[in-house]
């Protein structure tokens, strides 16, 4: 009964009943039968990592084989032309940029705010309950939903128009979730005894949320807004029902005015027939994922600079 | 204050609208059409004459491309999470994590151009006989995209299964592959379960794939080689074009929004459910 042998014996003598052959032979095989088994699935669980991992590499290898062909300053420059080498992703990213910054305006104090008043001031009740289910519920809303939402209500009840509003205002329905869920986690993260001590001192609620609980969260709430942020830079299909612009020579200058985003442009550049305008889609997917690039890297710096202050 | 607590229903409030939007802007449509004949009818042709205006082609396109997609990641994404969950030693973990997230941060619009332009002409050469816009690209695409959902909530359920059960599998014996897949998997299962709904309600709601690479030909098939139209490619097409403001063609995006709206709330809702009754088990 020592051995892990005589386990297996038992267990199978147990479960086969008689056998011709003697034990130890049927033990010696089936245990290399195991052995054998666990190194094939062994394999075959780290490729399937290989293969995820893998699927990345290509598609970026493709998508800047693709893309070098028309990438330079031009690019960034110019407005969309039928000729490739003169076409640009400029109205794209600079609708791109009033987009993303609008949302952001409008998000941080709605998301931050939200998450506040249910994590420090809601009482523990059934509409708290309600609210966060129905959070969690708009986190999984198909994005192309919020599109028809923004266009029935901002674009068209609203009266705004297909403008860089409507689209900012459409998009921060889109991430508040994010937002929220992120800074309530980064607000509950911060010990209980913090507060105690904040109110022992004799401050108010709003005191300790705003000198004691905010400070410490800060960096877990930066994570939240940068990531819903990036989201929303490369959303496409709610853009498109907001603005249904693909092919726009001119870029916004203000918040009424009509835009077009980058996700847009790529869709509509990739959506050609023509190869040569499919590279210029690539060209643009690379500008996208260098500003996403930019922002996740300005994130972990901000983390990093917080969270050393902090120690 | 008063603030604070107008941030927090505005969540309340953009349900309430979608419910509202879709229920009154569909309105319209349904007094056309009878919702009995738009859910049960096997033609969608819009901007025919006559026109047809039975959606099951549509869902049948949605769903053909997100089996595709459940399927791959729900392999590969499983395999990856019973890796890193009990194979990697931490700190290969903490290197592969991040690398499989970036996965689920790439827009969609890129994985779209990647199907369009890389995959599918790759896979003609496997299937000659098979069109540029397909099923078949669109979906291993998506897959990839939902793969890092499905390792990620899989892995902590996984990961959420105490030691102990581990320890009493391998003091009678087993093999860290029985351990994994006989002892760990199961008891992970309403996890993974809940995982994999979550990814497929992604899926279906997932748009520049299917709008991009799985083409634009409403077509009821389980052939994985043809082109199909999706729901959300559909929304796409027609916010795109021509059909005017208050016409049926466009009345008709609201009634196909309701469709996935519903689809993908009661998928989400199943998923919570399982995820809360297996999470009462081990806390």
């Amino acid at each position: 009964m020592s051995t892990t042998a005589d386990h297996n014996e038992i267990a199978e003598a147990a479960s086969s009943g008689a056998s011709p052959q003697p034990p130890r032979a049927r033990h010696d095989r089936n245990m290399r039968f195991r052995k054998v088994r666990d190194a094939f699935f062994y394999v075959l669980f780290v490729s399937s990592i290989l293969v995820g991992i893998g699927a990345l590499a290509v598609l970026l290898t493709d998508v800047f084989i693709d893309g070098f062909r028309f990438l330079d300053i031009g690019f960034l420059t110019s407005f969309p032309s039928r000729h490739p080498e003169e076409s640009g992703i400029r109205a794209g990213l600079i609708g791109s940029l009033w987009v993303i910054g609008m949302t952001a305006l409008f998000t941080i104090p709605i998301g931050v705010g939200a998450a506040i008043y249910l994590e420090e001031f809601a009482a523990d009740n059934w509409l708290k309950r309600i609210i966060q289910l129905n959070i969690a519920n708009l986190a999984g809303v198909p994005s192309i939903i919020y599109g028809l939402l923004g266009f029935a209500v901002f674009v068209t009840a609203f009266g705004l128009g297909r403008v860089v509003l409507a689209g900012a205002l459409t998009l921060t329905l889109l991430v508040l979730p994010i937002v929220i869920i992120a800074s309530q986690e980064a607000i509950k993260a911060v010990p209980d005894s913090f507060r105690a001590g904040g109110f022992a001192l004799g401050a108010t609620r709003w005191q300790v949320v705003k000198t004691i609980v905010l400070p410490q969260a800060i960096p877990g709430i930066m994570s939240g807004i940068i990531l819903a942020m990036s989201r929303a830079i490369g959303e496409s299909a709610p853009m498109i029902a907001i603005s249904a612009l693909v092919f726009l020579t001119f870029s916004p200058a203000g918040p009424f005015d009509r835009f077009t985003v980058m996700p847009i442009q790529i869709f509509n550049w990739a959506a050609e027939p023509n190869h040569d305008i499919q590279d210029v889609a690539a060209s643009g997917i690379i500008v996208l994922l260098v500003v996403l690039l930019t922002m996740n890297a300005g994130a972990i710096y901000i983390r990093n600079k917080f969270q050393k202050r902090r120690e | 204050m008063w603030a604070l607590r107008l941030a927090a229903f505005i969540s309340v409030i953009t349900t309430i609208s979608i419910v509202v939007i879709l229920i009154k802007e569909s309105i319209p449509f349904f007094r056309e059409i009878p919702i009995w004949d738009f859910l049960t009818g096997t033609s969608w042709t819009p901007n025919f004459v006559p026109a047809n205006f039975g959606v099951l082609p549509l869902i049948g396109g949605t769903l053909l491309v997100a089996v595709i997609a459940g399927l791959t990641a729900v392999i590969f994404g499983l395999a990856s999470a019973i890796f890193l969950s009990e194979y990697a030693p931490d700190k290969l973990r903490r290197i592969i994590k991040p690398i499989l997230e970036i996965l689920a941060g790439v827009p969609t619009v890129v994985y779209g151009f990647f199907a369009l332009t890389f995959l599918s002409p790759q896979l003609q050469k496997i299937f000659p006989e098979m069109i540029v816009f397909n099923a078949l690209s669109a979906g291993l695409v998506m897959g990839l995209m939902i793969m890092p959902m499905i390792s990620t909530l899989s892995e902590d359920a996984m990961l959420a299964v105490p030691k102990s059960l581990r320890d009493g599998a391998y003091a009678l014996g087993a093999t860290k592959f029985e351990v994994a897949v006989k002892v760990v998997v199961p008891a992970a299962l309403g996890g993974i379960v809940a995982s994999f709904i979550l990814a497929l309600s992604r899926a279906i709601g997932e748009t520049m794939i299917v709008t991009l690479a799985a083409g634009a030909s409403p077509n009821l098939t389980f052939n994985p080689l043809e082109s199909i139209q999706a729901m959300t490619a559909y929304i796409v097409q027609t916010t795109l074009g021509e059909a005017a403001h208050g016409s049926i063609q466009f009345q008709t995006i609201f009634a196909v929004g309701m469709v996935l709206f519903v689809m993908t709330l009661v998928m989400n809702i199943i998923g919570r459910i399982v995820v809360a009754r297996w999470s009462e088990k081990y806390e």
